[in-house]
């Protein structure tokens, strides 16, 4: 009655895919809220991890009809050990006398908690890149996993599919083929053919002879044409082999303003912009470095936490964050050996000789070793550094600048970088 | 339970021919599984479970991983279903306790179709496979083909087709009327599916290629009757239709999604489809809600007896009996109430017990046996057995076979918890004048129709503003638990117009009612 035990467990691994998307579509509101709070409260270099997400039990629920606590009724229970008929007993505090028993009541007695589950890096990511109104292609390209490969031609091979197969190569090769294989026949032929035409001449010949020298040439232009026009040993493909791109490092440098204007939302919205290049330089070299720079009237190189979550009051001179970018890339890391990135975040507001100098700080030191430099405003109003930079904008490809007020203006700042694909 | 490993020749790797003229050479016993071992020892149980007269459907074994039986779960134990994010639920829940070790996987699963497809888990050992194809292939799917209530409501040939068309036909559902539209039905169908259940009529059996054909002819001929139904009657009648019918329907019904699949004014002919696939599912399913304790009793007694069976005739080692005891006692475990992992009475474990009991009576039956089970002592234990599996669910099972030893054995006890009284009381223990009164109360309490809420659709005011009304008949003066609310909201999205609630309590009288008002979409 067996016919066969099937083996499944290559097949369809997944099959509960499309229900989770569904869950996860579901509860997409809050999944998002808890994806802004992480990205608020991650590093930079842990951005790329999948989340816990907590939904309140009774979200989640799926009420039916059910029997509430009340009523009459009775119930069996094994291991009676003391009781008699007719013994009364208080009644167990909460939960009362039938939790845990029956069918229906796991539910209850259970978990009166909340429904935790964890989302996957992948879907941490799309909801990430949901808020910046990132098009699709690139999001893939920015969630590729493995290392970048380039293809070689290498030489022809004997295997391969139909759309490499070489023409040209194969029919050479079937030709030799058929000029070794027939090569013999082919020379015995001609001899007996000479002879033949010989015999037919000399009218003594005995005609039983013509005919087996006849026979015998039929015999050998079969056995000719029995050899393949075309035989698959001919073949030849072309080769193709993958290599992997060599990697090599970039540093990117994040330049804050943390001056008193500076609310926690600005500052939210200045991380979504360094994280989103940070992961573009992520997929494209092997190593990046990140270098945090905060300014008010003075810059100062700090650590990631101190960039995000100490706040600064004063006034600010834009130009001093400049000034030590270019020190730290003369001191650490020379242009030929390391691809450098900057990303400025600032609301604009700048002492107003300073901005000039900014400009041009930009322009002669900066932007000429810089493989691309963005300036994110995130205010609206038009200051002096905005000025300036607008000049710089337009004889500089290499630079690009943006004014945003929520998350999804962030990414055609860096249009341009993403449209290169490949910086290398 | 008494599990004695009878007679333990020491069957070393010579082969012992003396003892008895069956004795054969054991079959080889790694712990590590392969095909080929599978099959053989699938042969075997076979071969065990002719000779014990099984009636089963063909077999159809099949290996998976972990996190596809995790799947399996997710899509209540069937190999397709359709897509709902409910299902993901379930998954993303067992997915984590299976992660963090709350939870063990089942052994196995197996499906009530035709052929029957019993999953085995890839983790499992040899002698776990084996016990598992016992226990599912043979105890599971002879139950599934011998249990009248399977026989009446259940078509085993047709069920893997039916749930590949309710797939294709949603998934075309969403495409059609978007995601969204198709998951707000479906938690409204999900939450009325306990009653979306005939309980005395004989379902139909389909192929697929039957289904739908008749799916379009349905269509059709549903809308035009909803369409005569509201159709606005001229004056004259209007009065002759009130004296005549003054309730619609005449009889209440219980078929909640039957009553609003034929007769809910505004749906659309997609939605009366995707309520009639919940209803087919959901009575689909009712059988197997019925019969826990008798089918997983019957598979245990038999993966125990099947493998008995073997050892006796020196096929298996006693490594391999050892081990697989060892979870069939895990299985079986019942603790008692005072217990910390007490979760109720384990219906593997009562199961098992009765069938073991049953068998006991008719080969060694005592005095008071043959006092309470006059017919049955000493009859051929075979029959009796399949006879009880024929013929029974949880609740009549319990009601008739249940005997004084078991309920000694268990020591149960039953408790009377009314809330108007301040303490419990322990109305029946195991004693003479107690065996009837705890059969009967545990008999009641398998019963799903005193465990579930009796609701039925009782009226609609088809002249008026078109409500709907369902109606409680409290049993025990029961009340209703807090849900109501949410599940008349679903109500009223599928009927489109008021719903109401009304629960009535021994008297006749209204006791409580709950409204949701039109919801037109």
């Amino acid at each position: 009655m067996l016919q066969q035990v099937i083996d499944r467990r290559l097949s369809g691994k997944n099959k509960s895919i499309g229900n989770r998307e569904r869950f996860l579509h579901r509860y997409r509101k809050q999944i998002r809220e808890a994806v802004r709070r992480a990205v608020t409260g991650r590093s930079i270099h842990d951005i790329e991890q999948g989340e816990d997400i907590t939904l309140p039990r009774r979200d989640v629920s799926e009420p039916i009809f059910g029997h509430g606590s009340g009523g009459t009724q009775e119930r069996v229970y094994p291991g009676n050990q003391e009781y008699l008929r007719g013994d009364q007993i208080s009644r167990p505090s909460g939960g009362g006398a039938g939790s845990g028993a029956g069918p229906g009541a796991n539910s209850q007695g259970a978990s009166e908690d909340d429904f935790e589950f964890r989302i996957t890096r992948e879907e941490f990511m799309q909801y990430f890149f949901d808020d910046l109104a990132l098009p699709h292609l690139l999001r893939t390209q920015l969630l590729a996993d493995v290392p970048e490969w380039k293809t070689h031609r290498a030489g022809f091979i004997s295997e391969g599919t139909p759309t490499n197969l070489h023409v040209v190569r194969s029919m050479r090769k079937a030709l030799s083929r058929r000029i070794a294989m027939g090569g013999d026949a082919r020379r015995h032929l001609n001899r007996l053919e000479q002879l033949l035409s010989a015999m037919l001449l000399d009218t003594s010949t005995p005609v039983g002879e013509i005919a087996a020298l006849k026979e015998e040439i039929e015999a050998l232009r079969q056995r000719i044409g029995q050899i393949p026009f075309l035989d698959p040993f001919d073949l030849r493909y072309r080769n193709r082999v993958k290599t992997p791109l060599p990697t090599s490092k970039a540093v990117m440098f994040c330049l804050m303003d943390v001056s008193g204007s500076m609310n926690e939302a600005r500052k939210d919205m200045a991380k979504r912009f360094f994280i989103l290049l940070y992961l573009f330089l992520m997929r494209h070299y092997g190593k990046t470095d990140v270098i945090f720079i905060r300014h008010h009237t003075q810059a100062a190189e700090v650590s990631e936490d101190e960039f995000f979550h100490s706040t600064e009051s004063g006034g600010t001179v834009a130009s001093s964050a400049l000034v030590l970018m270019h020190q730290i890339i003369q001191e650490r890391y020379a242009s030929n050996e390391w691809n450098i990135y900057g990303a400025q975040a600032s609301d604009g507001d700048n002492w107003l000789q300073d901005s000039a100098k900014c400009r041009t700080l930009l322009v002669d030191k900066l932007l000429p070793v810089s493989r691309y430099f963005a300036y994110l405003q995130v205010a609206e109003e038009s200051q002096t550094l905005w000025e300036e930079y607008s000049q710089v904008r337009a004889m500089h490809p290499n630079f690009a600048m943006q004014k945003v007020t929520d998350a999804s203006g962030i990414y055609p700042v860096f249009r341009e970088l993403f449209k290169k694909g490949n910086p290398a | 339970m008494n599990m004695s490993l009878s007679s333990t020749p020491a069957a070393g790797p010579a082969p012992v021919q003396a003892a008895g003229k069956e004795r054969r050479e054991p079959l080889p016993s790694p712990s590590d599984w392969s095909f080929e071992l599978i099959e053989t020892y699938h042969h075997e149980i076979e071969r065990m479970a002719k000779r014990f007269g099984l009636d089963t459907y063909p077999v159809q074994l099949e290996v998976i991983t972990a996190s596809q039986m995790i799947d399996t779960y997710a899509s209540v134990g069937m190999p397709v279903n359709y897509r709902h994010w409910s299902f993901g639920k379930q998954y993303i829940a067992s997915e984590k306790s299976y992660r963090r070790g709350h939870m063990g996987l089942a052994y196995e699963v197996v499906i009530n179709s035709n052929p029957c497809i019993a999953y085995l888990m890839e983790e499992n050992t040899m002698p776990m496979q084996a016990l598992v194809i016992a226990h599912a292939c043979y105890g599971h799917n002879s139950f599934f083909k011998g249990n009248y209530l399977f026989r009446m409501w259940t078509d085993a040939s047709s069920i893997i087709d039916y749930l590949v068309y309710a797939r294709a036909y949603i998934a075309e559902c969403e495409e059609h009327h978007g995601l969204d539209a198709v998951e707000e039905l479906l938690d409204s169908c999900h939450a009325l599916m306990n009653y979306g259940v005939d309980r005395y009529q004989r379902s139909q059996k389909l192929s697929l290629a039957e289904e739908e054909a008749r799916r379009k002819e349905r269509e059709a001929y549903l809308q035009q009757q909803v369409n005569d139904l509201w159709r606005t009657l001229p004056k004259a009648a209007e009065k002759q239709v009130e004296k005549a019918s003054p309730r619609f329907p005449a009889d209440p019904q219980e078929n909640l999604l039957y009553f609003i699949e034929k007769n809910a004014p505004l749906l659309e002919s997609w939605q009366r489809e995707i309520i009639r696939i919940v209803r087919k599912i959901a009575q689909y399913f009712y059988p197997q809600r019925q019969t826990q304790v008798m089918n997983e009793g019957w598979a245990t007694f038999w993966h125990y007896t099947l493998l008995n069976a073997m050892y006796d005739e020196g096929l298996l080692t006693d490594g391999f009996m050892i081990e697989s005891l060892r979870s069939h006692t895990n299985v079986i475990f019942q603790p008692p109430l005072t217990h910390p992992g007490f979760r109720g009475i384990n219906p593997y474990a009562l199961g098992f017990a009765m069938f073991t009991d049953i068998r006991r009576i008719c080969e060694n039956p005592t005095d008071e046996d043959r006092q309470w089970f006059p017919d049955m002592a000493g009859s051929d234990w075979h029959e009796t057995l399949d006879h009880a599996m024929r013929h029974f669910r949880d609740e009549s099972f319990v009601g008739q076979y249940l005997s004084p030893r078991l309920i000694r054995d268990f020591r149960l006890f039953s408790i009377l918890d009314d809330a108007t009284k301040l303490q419990l009381k322990v109305s029946a223990i195991h004693d003479e004048s107690g065996y009837r009164y705890v059969r009967e109360a545990l008999a009641r309490q398998y019963d799903l129709s005193t465990n579930e809420p009796n609701i039925q659709v009782w009226n609609v005011d088809l002249r008026g503003d078109r409500s709907l009304t369902l109606r409680h008949t409290q049993h025990n003066g029961r009340p209703l638990n807090d849900e109501v609310k949410e599940v008349l909201k679903h109500v009223g999205r599928l009927w489109g117009f008021m719903v109401r609630l009304e629960s009535v309590d021994r008297a006749g009288k209204v006791a409580k009612h709950w409204e949701v008002p039109a919801t037109h979409r």
